[in-house]
């Protein structure tokens, strides 16, 4: 969904005449905005529906007819909530950062250090990003209980990285190899060292790449599931989607108000993120550096 | 300022040989042109100085320092990239100030030399622009007030001006000429252009295929060259080759073309009788035989006629050999009509035909 809009006409004077255009840009992005923004407005209504409406078949179910907010309340004060999101926050800011940090290192090393193997322990770090963590997840469950971090943070900010570091240097070794040798050999004239090189010309030319991959570490680690389920048992523990799904459905009782209400501000965190970025997150995706 | 010593220097890239034995002294405060034709090996040369490639075999000098296994920036050079290698996020001031950042010069010193680098070369209105909002031609001055702030020993140069338009290129090159006649760095420049060779060096270093053809002042490598490649190479339009044979007698010495006309030959020219020669003329040594002469020169096809008012260039063919002539005076040759040109023997050149050296005495 590119928003550079304003440029790249030339190419489209098809679409000029109104209703052709109608026909051929409107009606298919609207199609696709409605099968995307649906299951929003689905959520939304929910968590503000009281119970009797939820339940009725009268009346437009996609309408709320007196909205409520004992749902939030439910949500935010007869359960741990707030614990969820504070664990979520934590969670996924540290192993974002961590993994970060490491896959610059990674990346920067296997694209630009003349060393013989490089290119093997580049598709090496991918095949590891390949393994599902569906698999994975039982190796580790048994590491991360022999150091007995089983049901601490500490457990999910360390087992994260196994995912978000391949899928970040494999990110940032795209955006590195964009970035012309001769800047970096025109530093080493200048008297740079390896280290300033790297936060003096290329970290400051890759910010965009560097964004791009924060944001995708951070939505993968706040919406990871199966390690979040696994390695951590304690409700004050828990991260939010593990702590909606496991405490809002009882048995074969959902409590569905609270429950989108809860997946509601859940996704509000990464939307507004998306929003904040999302010039450099496009360009990061895309671009590459220009002089 | 330091002179550059440069001693069989081998470079090998995995089991491909790339140099093979490179010999150059550079002398102080000099500017020396490589020059050759693209892949022989120039730009490799001069990052083995800069230090940017490992020396596989041989020694390069620097001053009297031994720059082997030194860093790029142990050496004290600097250089201008072809594509400039400006750093994107970096205003000019904080290009040009770059280098003495890192060599943590305090703030005023850093100021009064970006200041006079930005005089020098008029870029003082530029100072807070970012390179994007640069034109080439600028781009290319803040290029070399980079590597002018730092007062290096020498300075390299890789193909600076390929990326300009014609006309800038012309400019910037009297522009580089001048600056160096102003600070007197010891410069190597790289390029593939001998227009921008002769123009530009004190002394030539023509290369082909990782060996160097011939070292010397640009007239000297006009008027003398080492063999039939730098004749070739240098010069513009460039020198005519006829084949043909060598012909010793007493009353001097000539070259038997194919279909039996006969030049006069240098008579200073080594080889010997019968010997299979190449003889070259420049096309501003061919001066045209007035109609109905009785001395021959060699018979010619006019092709094309391309007057650029100043002088006027003729394409001829002699016996499927490709000829060209240029000449002061305004002609008007029909195509398809037979000129005779005769060579100035002076100035002409015999090769052979083995190994493509000049047969001087
Ligand atoms: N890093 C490299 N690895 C392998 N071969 C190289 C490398 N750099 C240059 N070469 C080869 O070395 C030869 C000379 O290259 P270069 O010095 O760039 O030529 P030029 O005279 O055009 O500047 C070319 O054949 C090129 O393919
Ligand atoms: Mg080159």
């Amino acid at each position: 969904m590119s928003r550079d809009t304003g440029t790249d006409t030339a190419g489209m004077t098809f679409l000029e005449s109104t209703p052709k255009k109608m026909l051929n840009a409107y009606l298919p992005l609207g199609a696709f905005l409605f099968v995307l923004l649906f299951p929003f407005y689905w959520m939304a209504i929910t968590a503000f529906k009281p119970d009797n409406e939820l339940l009725s078949r009268d009346g437009n179910p996609f309408w709320i007819n007196s909205p409520t907010l004992a749902h939030v309340k439910k949500l935010l004060f007869d359960t741990a909530y707030p614990e969820w999101m504070w664990n979520t926050v934590v969670v996924s800011v540290t192993a974002t950062f961590f993994s970060l940090a490491a896959s610059v290192l990674a990346a920067y090393a296997i694209e630009r250090l003349r060393f013989s193997g490089a290119k093997q322990v580049g598709l090496a770090i991918f095949l590891a990003y390949l393994v599902p963590p569906s698999i994975l997840f039982i190796p580790l469950a048994s590491v991360v209980f022999q150091l007995g971090l089983f049901d601490t943070r500490l457990a999910l900010i360390l087992t994260y990285p196994t995912f978000l570091i391949p899928f970040c240097t494999w990110l940032l070794m795209g955006y590195f190899r964009s970035i012309p040798f001769e800047l970096e050999e025109c530093a080493l004239i200048d008297g740079a060292t390896r280290w300033q090189i790297l936060t003096k010309i290329v970290l400051p030319l890759a910010v965009p790449g560097l964004i791009s991959a924060g944001i995708f570490a951070f939505t993968l680690s706040w919406n990871e599931f199966i390690y979040a389920l696994t390695f951590v048992s304690s409700s004050e523990i828990k991260t939010l989607p593990v702590g909606v799904v496991t405490e809002l459905v009882e048995g074969d009782v959902y409590h569905w108000g609270s429950l989108m209400a809860g997946a509601l501000f859940g996704s509000l965190p990464v939307a507004f993120i998306y929003s904040f970025f999302v010039e450099y997150y496009v360009s990061g995706m895309t671009g590459s550096v220009k002089e | 300022m330091a002179s550059v010593t440069i001693q069989g220097v081998k470079k090998k890239f995995g089991a491909t040989d790339i140099l093979h034995g490179v010999d150059i002294d550079i002398a102080d405060g000099t500017f020396t042109v490589l020059v050759g034709p693209s892949g022989c090996g120039k730009s490799t040369l001069l990052r083995m100085i800069a230090g940017l490639e490992e020396i596989t075999g041989g020694e390069i000098r620097i001053g009297d320092k031994r720059v082997n296994d030194l860093p790029p920036k142990e050496r004290d050079i600097a250089m201008v990239f072809q594509n400039y290698a400006l750093y994107p996020h970096m205003t000019v001031r904080d290009n040009m100030a770059f280098a003495l950042m890192l060599a943590k010069q305090d703030k005023a010193t850093i100021d009064a030399k970006v200041a006079r680098a930005a005089e020098i070369l008029a870029l003082g209105a530029l100072l807070d622009r970012y390179p994007r909002q640069l034109s080439g031609g600028q781009r290319q001055r803040v290029a070399m007030g980079r590597a002018i702030v730092r007062d290096p020993q020498v300075f390299l140069f890789d193909e600076p001006l390929s990326n300009l338009d014609a006309k800038l290129r012309v400019a910037m090159r009297s522009e580089i000429k001048e600056l160096h006649q102003r600070l007197k760095t010891t410069s190597i420049y790289v390029t593939h252009d001998q227009i921008e060779a002769m123009t530009m060096g004190d002394k030539i270093v023509v290369m082909r295929d990782g060996r160097i053809e011939q070292t010397g002042s640009p007239l000297e490598l006009y008027d003398h060259p080492a063999n039939q490649f730098v004749a070739g190479f240098i010069g513009s339009p460039s020198m005519n080759f006829l084949p043909g044979i060598l012909r010793r007698s007493a009353d001097g010495l000539r070259v038997e073309l194919a279909d039996g006309t006969q030049l006069d030959a240098p008579p200073q020219s080594s080889g010997v009788d019968g010997q299979p020669v190449i003889f070259g003329t420049r096309p501003e040594h061919l001066t045209l035989v007035p109609e109905g002469a009785a001395h021959g020169g060699i018979p010619s096809r006019v092709v094309v006629m391309e007057p650029s008012g100043m002088d006027t260039f003729v394409a001829c063919r002699h016996e499927g050999v490709e000829l060209s002539a240029v000449f002061r005076e305004r002609h008007d040759f029909a195509p398809g009509s037979t000129i005779h040109l005769q060579p100035d023997m002076k100035t002409a050149h015999l090769f052979s035909v083995d190994t493509g050296q000049r047969l001087a005495a």
